[in-house]
């Protein structure tokens, strides 16, 4: 293993495996099948207090404790990043709790857990991606009524989201949701993909990656199975289209990557540099030799 | 006396459960199961691995009738998981299927509610045999192109009943089959068809 995989090799005692007892593992766990089972349904389930506040990753740290195991290799990232305070928490935690290998890789990982972004380097089929998933509901911002939105998914009547997206481009010419785009799963549920940019949105389709959605406050895990179609939802005439970037990352010059606006002054001064801090270093640290 | 669960409660359920994930996430894919267990005739240690990682005190077990017939695969059953044994195969979040052959219509098991698919049962079958790559044609989530798998032996008229099961999708039971050391799954999402 290189020399990017830091391997622990005892994990905190005093606790159990990855941190959850094993009857909530157990519950988590046929959840996740479940929702393998049908893929987009929200499937309820009994989310615990985590040792981290609500919006900070519970429910994707639950499922990520549910399929842990010793020989797992973990990566989490934030918004694409390794380094911020959400991902080096989280790889700390599990680092901590379950001694597994942790590594700011990709390539290298078996289980990563994101909030916000699907990593650059195409996922293979070794790999699970578990989403933070803040609200699960996409229908949640059209009907607030949680008995109504589990009779429009058991309806599978999604006018209401059609709708939405015709408003935007009624409003502005164009659909102007950049985030948290609507898709339907195996042309059946529509699904919140997370808050990740649109940019990310044809990743999911025919990942070869099992995709594991783990939202804690609104109790509700979900899924996309491996080569599974995930379609965003758009108009003939109005075809759905990802964010184009005109410039390249500033740090590796990588064009087709997803693009952070860094400011770097107080006079106007900013770049653009990849989101995904580990294809950025891969790629500058390659150039330099 | 009662024979022993996992050697390694915490490390044993993972590695079940990890399969079992594999399994139903890629379907037609067989994959290898360790289950270092040695349960009481006629459960088989594939069929114990999963009911000792899957089911407790929260969801009721339908055993078969080969199964039920031995009480001492209930108390083993009762003393590991502490999960209720039900006689309703229509009540049941889990189902042990020692006699695949003459397993009951899929239709008398729970299909999940329009509102609650994930309510639907899972069956878990003890097989002789599953071979990748030849016998029934699978298509779905979870299959790159099509997949084929060969389950052995199974009741007369399974691939209609599947078929049917695949008809009322979302709802519908989801199939865990396990043959001796090897897991696959068969999720309601599957299509399947004959050759």
């Amino acid at each position: 293993m290189s020399a990017a995989i830091a391997q622990r090799p005892e994990s905190e005692p005093g606790y159990n495996f990855a941190y959850l007892d094993e009857g909530t593992k157990r519950m988590i766990r046929r959840a996740i099948l479940k929702a393998i089972a049908v893929p987009g349904y929200q499937v309820p389930f009994a989310s615990r207090e985590m040792p981290m506040p609500y919006g900070w990753g519970t429910g994707g740290v639950q499922v990520t404790a549910a399929i842990l195991g010793r020989s797992d290799v973990l990566k989490v990232i934030d918004q694409g990043a390794d380094d911020t305070t959400n991902a080096v928490s989280i790889r700390r935690f599990f680092a901590k709790t379950s001694g597994v290998a942790t590594t700011t890789r990709t390539a290298e990982a078996t289980v990563i857990q994101t909030r916000h972004r699907i990593p650059e380097t195409p996922l293979t089929e070794g790999q699970t991606l578990v989403y933070q998933v803040p609200i699960p509901e996409p229908l949640r911002f059209l009907e607030p009524r949680e008995t109504e939105t589990r009779q429009l998914h058991a309806l599978a009547e999604y006018g209401a989201m059609h709708v939405k997206l015709y408003e935007d481009i009624s409003r502005h010419g164009h659909i102007a949701t950049t985030y948290a785009y609507p898709v339907e799963v195996a042309g059946r549920y529509v699904m919140d993909p997370s808050p990740t940019p649109k940019f990310d949105n044809p990743k999911m389709d025919d990942c070869p990656a099992l995709q594991l959605f783990g939202a804690g406050r609104e109790r509700r895990i979900y899924a996309v199975p491996p080569y599974t179609r995930v379609r965003s939802l758009d108009f003939e005439d109005h075809p759905f289209r990802v964010q184009a970037f005109t410039q390249p990352c500033a740090l590796c010059g990588a064009r087709g990557h997803y693009l952070d606006e860094v400011v770097t002054d107080d006079s106007g001064g900013r770049m653009f540099i990849c989101s995904d801090t580990d294809i950025c270093e891969t790629r500058v640290a390659e150039a330099a030799r | 006396m009662l024979a022993p669960g996992f050697a390694d409660p915490v490390h044993d359920a993972q590695g079940t459960f990890r399969a079992v994930m594999d399994a139903l996430a890629r379907p037609g894919r067989v994959r290898p199961l360790v289950a270092d267990l040695a349960p009481p005739a006629p459960l088989t240690p594939e069929l114990a691995a999963v009911a000792l990682t899957l089911t407790d005190a929260d969801t009721p077990v339908w055993l078969d009738p080969a199964l039920a017939a031995a009480p001492e695969v209930a108390a083993y059953l009762r003393f590991h998981t502490g999960a209720p044994l039900t006689e309703d195969p229509a009540e049941a979040a889990f189902a042990l299927v020692r006699e695949p052959a003459r397993c009951p219509p899929l239709a008398r098991f729970a299909p999940g509610t329009p509102a609650y698919p994930d309510t639907a049962t899972t069956l878990v079958l003890a097989l002789d045999a599953l071979t990748e790559g030849e016998g029934l044609h699978l298509s779905g989530p979870g299959i790159r192109g099509t997949a084929r798998i060969a389950p052995a032996p199974l009741p007369d008229g399974f691939v209609a009943q599947l078929s049917e099961n695949r008809a009322g999708f979302p709802l519908g039971v989801d199939l865990i089959l396990t043959a001796p050391r090897h897991v696959a799954g068969l999720p309601r999402s599957t299509t399947v068809t004959e050759a």
